[in-house]
């Protein structure tokens, strides 16, 4: 079967590789030194942006606007300014530190003029808008706040998409409908806002109407994952991944929690972080197996069919103890071990 | 103080008042009228489940008898909201168990709700008769049997598109031959089939059945008996609208449909071939509500249908309706008030279907009292927003949604700002606002000066800087819902704004520029608001404070801001150390 264990980045047109996992150490470090030197070259730019103008509408040209959140979101987004597990401990500290230092200085500041200047007129109630303009910490925090822009929600491996509509729309000068990548066209979670029910239902219209052979058409995939002894279960979306590996992963990130094993009162993890490689091995390891439910009921190995294959056919996943999942197929057993 | 009238006469005026703002006014004028008030008061709406507990509901109020909550926030529905966050009913449920044995009604919404929930519902109260669950989920079709077969005087089940873990069918076949006070049922998003027999059964025994929403899993076939057998039917959901091309098939369709004179409402229609659409002709011209938002119907048979339909007041449809449908529902539908239009395909790269701005500013030139507009199209301009609004400055709501996030205006490639500023001076009237396009921080500055009556906003992709937030949070007199998701509003807005948040009653940011330390400094400040961060990438101090939380969400609220039922990835503020979060 098409190897599962192939590196998460898609090669498609337009899309880029992501580093969330820190998995590349220098390209994470260049990035955040292009980020800081961004960083100065945006606060330079932003100080008018931040002012006030109550009066004054239009002052900025629409074209440079757009071009400040067009630069901001595409140069920005890609960094992983918070590296979803901090196993490589060096890459992380000092990508936090580049980034974090001019973040943080230009943050405390205001912040700190905030609570000062910000106790008297709590008590008169009388709310202002701290909008000096010429406030170097403002700046940067105006600064600060555009760049600081997180990446997108949880399942945000391929949120990129707004980002580079936007820089093709007014680079290339073309209304968006042509400008658009072809097929594989990345999904943004919860966009275009249309509720599952509406989704799962168009999905199965299409499909009677085309007569394709059972194959999912495009759209959302919603199914729910349960985790033994876990106290609630999450949805996926498996169309947000294209491989087993990208599943794996942010499966993992979802249920980190609760493979740490220490929790507090009412089950809440304690302060302490795992490290991503522990994490796999408590995953893909002797302790818990991934499992999925297909069309006719039956629990299956996950890893066990071609991608496309499973999910046009999971209906449910489960991450059982390893214990558990003793009688699901050998072989597969296997196969999943020898891919890790 | 003289007292002019006896508690009696007081309790008396009072029942006249329905509103829920008459009378909460009603119980601010002095403490007797409070106290009167109270005890008479039988209907709640709590918009969120978490600004108050049930003690202190159950406490205040002693005598409901219909109850009314909504859960999560509104971008749930779209998933941005992660399992598990909470708004479970359980809780309400087993505490108006003992406080209410004579409630009779229950209306959630984006709640979880367990077959425990509903088993306790159906042993608890004698005499309870309507149950709404809209968007909720949690349950199984085993708790509605649980409803079905203990509630002796259902009027109302109501499972308005929620997700039932579908077990089977066989719930229906559990209310009892005696029951027949059902008035309405309505099972459209549930999957399997149900006994044919046992709902035909249900139906014949129900004379004051009104409205009936089927699933989809009901055929064609079936459709004309069911009718048969309620011909003073004012709403029917159909199953699937499919069958093979039979003239018998569709001749019983078409005299059971004739036999149907009260029949106001349509909805329904999966998988449909049109060629089974006249059969309902004799009934369109007293029809004022039309859901087709699952039928793939071709803009022509659309049409012919629709062109039926004169008095029709309601239109929720999909975008196969095209440019031109639009042009013949603006010619033939004077009454209109209510257009819904959703998108068939929204994944595609490339249109496919021929519907564009144009056939909005269609509507909105011909149909004099619409209203409210929910549009999904692929393009839009600012000539067009304008238009409309010139047209129609009677919106109450106006949810645009272009498909491809930050789109400009496709003629000139400028932002939409003027388009929706147009939408924002026109329409004084308008209550509900939903964006979406390239929008930079004017477009907030229109709708901070001229959105006064506006009670709730969506913003996604939009605005340029904390300058966004700002106009909006100090502009707009009457908000109560903002919901915004990537757009780089952050702090500085926030915590300017902060006594304004206690005047709504629900803030939601996701993917912006909010830090954990505003997140914390917001909660030290206003006592009254929660302010839940929801991050699923661990405790929110183990990264700098100037990182941006994943999600916020601020609501005001007079219970505890430690909810119990708070999963691991929530965190508020620590009432224990004014200085941690935990």
């Amino acid at each position: 079967m098409a190897s599962a264990s192939d590196c998460i980045s898609q090669t498609g047109p337009g899309l880029k590789e992501r580093n969330y996992f820190g998995f590349s150490d220098c390209s994470s470090v260049d990035r955040s030194t292009v980020s800081s030197a961004h960083l100065e070259s945006k606060n330079n730019m932003n100080m008018k942006a931040t002012e006030l103008r109550l009066g004054l509408p239009g002052s900025q040209s629409p074209e440079r606007d757009s071009d400040f959140s067009l630069l901001n979101s595409v140069k920005l987004d890609e960094k992983p300014l918070f590296p979803l597990a901090p196993s490589k401990d060096r890459i992380c500290t000092l990508s936090q530190k580049t980034v974090a230092s001019g973040n943080k200085r230009g943050f405390d500041d205001t912040v700190d003029g905030f609570s000062e200047s910000k106790t008297t007129n709590f008590s008169e109630g009388n709310w202002m808008f701290n909008a000096t303009g010429s406030d170097p910490g403002q700046a940067k925090l105006a600064g600060n706040v555009i760049s600081i822009r997180p990446s997108g929600t949880q399942l945000a491996i391929k949120s990129e998409v707004p980002a580079k509509t936007l820089q093709e729309s007014t680079n290339k000068i073309i209304g968006t409908n042509t400008a658009n990548a072809p097929a594989a066209k990345a999904q943004v979670v919860g966009w275009p806002p249309i509720r599952s029910f509406r989704k799962n239902s168009l999905v199965t219209t299409s499909k009677t109407n085309d007569e394709v052979d059972g194959k999912p058409g495009p759209g959302a995939l919603f199914v729910k994952v349960s985790m033994d002894g876990a106290p609630y279960l999450r949805k996926v979306d498996l169309r947000m991944y294209s491989a087993y590996k990208e599943l794996s992963s942010a499966l993992e990130k979802m249920f980190s929690c609760f493979t740490i094993g220490q929790c507090g009162p009412q089950g809440a993890p304690t302060r302490k972080m795992l490290s991503e490689s522990k994490l796999r091995d408590l995953l893909h390891g002797s302790e818990y197996v991934l499992t999925y439910e297909d069309k006719d009921g039956d629990w299956m190995l996950v890893g066990d069919v071609p991608w496309e294959m499973f999910i046009a056919s999971c209906k449910k996943l489960k991450i059982m103890k390893g214990s558990d999942a003793i009688g699901l197929a050998p072989r597969s057993v296997e196969k999943c071990k020898n891919q890790n | 103080m003289a007292y002019s009238f006896p508690e009696e006469v007081l309790e008396h005026v009072f029942s006249f008042l329905s509103s829920d703002r008459d009378r909460n006014a009603v119980s601010l004028v002095c403490k007797s009228w409070y106290d009167i008030e109270r005890w008479c008061r039988r209907r709640i709406f709590v918009g969120n489940c978490y600004a108050v507990s049930p003690e202190i509901v159950i406490r205040r109020f002693p005598e409901l008898r219909a109850v009314e909550m909504k859960g999560k926030p509104h971008f749930a529905d779209f998933n941005l909201v992660p399992e598990g966050w909470g708004a479970y009913a359980y809780p309400w449920i087993a505490a108006m168990e003992e406080a209410y044995p004579f409630l009779e009604e229950i209306k959630l919404k984006r709640m979880v709700v367990t077959d425990e929930s509903l088993e306790l519902i159906s042993k608890s109260y004698k005499s309870f008769k309507v149950l709404v669950l809209t968007s909720c989920e949690g349950f199984t079709t085993d708790g509605l049997a649980s409803i079905a077969a203990n509630c002796r005087h259902l009027r109302e089940l109501d499972l308005r598109e929620s997700e039932v873990e579908d077990l089977s069918g066989h719930w229906l076949s559990h209310f009892p031959d005696s029951c027949t006070s059902l008035v309405s049922l309505n099972m459209s998003c549930l999957g399997s089939e149900v006994s044919f027999c046992a709902l035909e059964r249900l139906v014949a025994r129900s004379p004051n059945l009104r409205t009936l929403r089927l699933n989809r899993a009901v055929p064609l076939e079936r459709l004309a008996n069911l009718i048969r057998r309620a011909p003073q039917l004012v709403e029917l959901g159909t199953g699937a609208y499919s069958a093979e091309i039979r003239s018998d098939t569709f001749s019983n369709l078409a005299d059971a449909f004739s036999a149907c004179k009260q029949l106001k409402a349509l909805s329904g229609f999966w998988d449909v071939v049109p060629s089974y659409l006249p059969a309902m002709y004799s009934v369109c011209s007293g029809i004022t509500s039309l859901n087709l938002s699952y039928a793939a119907i071709p803009s022509s048979d659309l049409v012919k249908l629709i062109s039926q339909c004169q008095n029709l007041q309601r239109l929720w449809v999909l975008d196969y309706i095209e440019d031109s449908g639009l042009d013949a529902l603006a010619a033939s539908c004077k009454d209109l008030q209510e257009l819904r239009v959703f998108p068939s395909d929204p994944f595609g790269a490339e249109p496919n279907v021929s519907l564009t701005e144009q056939g909005l500013v269609s509507v909105s030139e011909g149909c004099p009292k619409l209203e409210s507009v929910l549009y999904f199209c692929r393009q839009m301009s600012n000539a067009a927003l304008i238009a409309i609004a010139k047209n129609r400055p009677n919106f109450i709501r106006f949810r645009l949604c272009i498909i491809d996030p930050q789109a400009p205006d496709y003629l000139t490639l400028e932002p939409l700002d003027a388009g929706f500023g147009a939408i924002v001076e026109k329409c004084k009237e308008l209550r509900r606002l939903s964006m979406t396009g390239l929008l930079t921080d004017r477009v907030f500055k229109y709708i901070g000066s001229h959105a006064k009556k506006l009670e709730m906003l969506s913003i996604a992709f939009a605005g340029d800087s904390d300058l966004g937030l700002h106009h909006v949070l100090s502009g707009c007199d009457s908000l109560r819902k903002l919901e915004i998701r990537d757009c780089p509003f952050g702090d500085k807005a926030l915590l300017a704004n902060a006594a304004k948040l206690e005047t709504m009653r629900s803030l939601w940011m996701s993917s912006c520029s909010v830090s954990f330390g505003a997140c914390k400094l917001l909660a030290q400040k206003m006592p009254r608001l929660n302010v839940e961060v929801i991050d699923e990438r661990g405790p929110p101090d183990s990264r700098p404070e100037g990182c941006s939380v994943e999600r916020a969400y601020v609501y005001r609220t007079v219970a505890s801001r430690q909810r119990l039922d708070m999963p691991d990835f929530v965190w508020t503020h620590d009432e224990d150390s004014s200085l941690r979060y935990s």
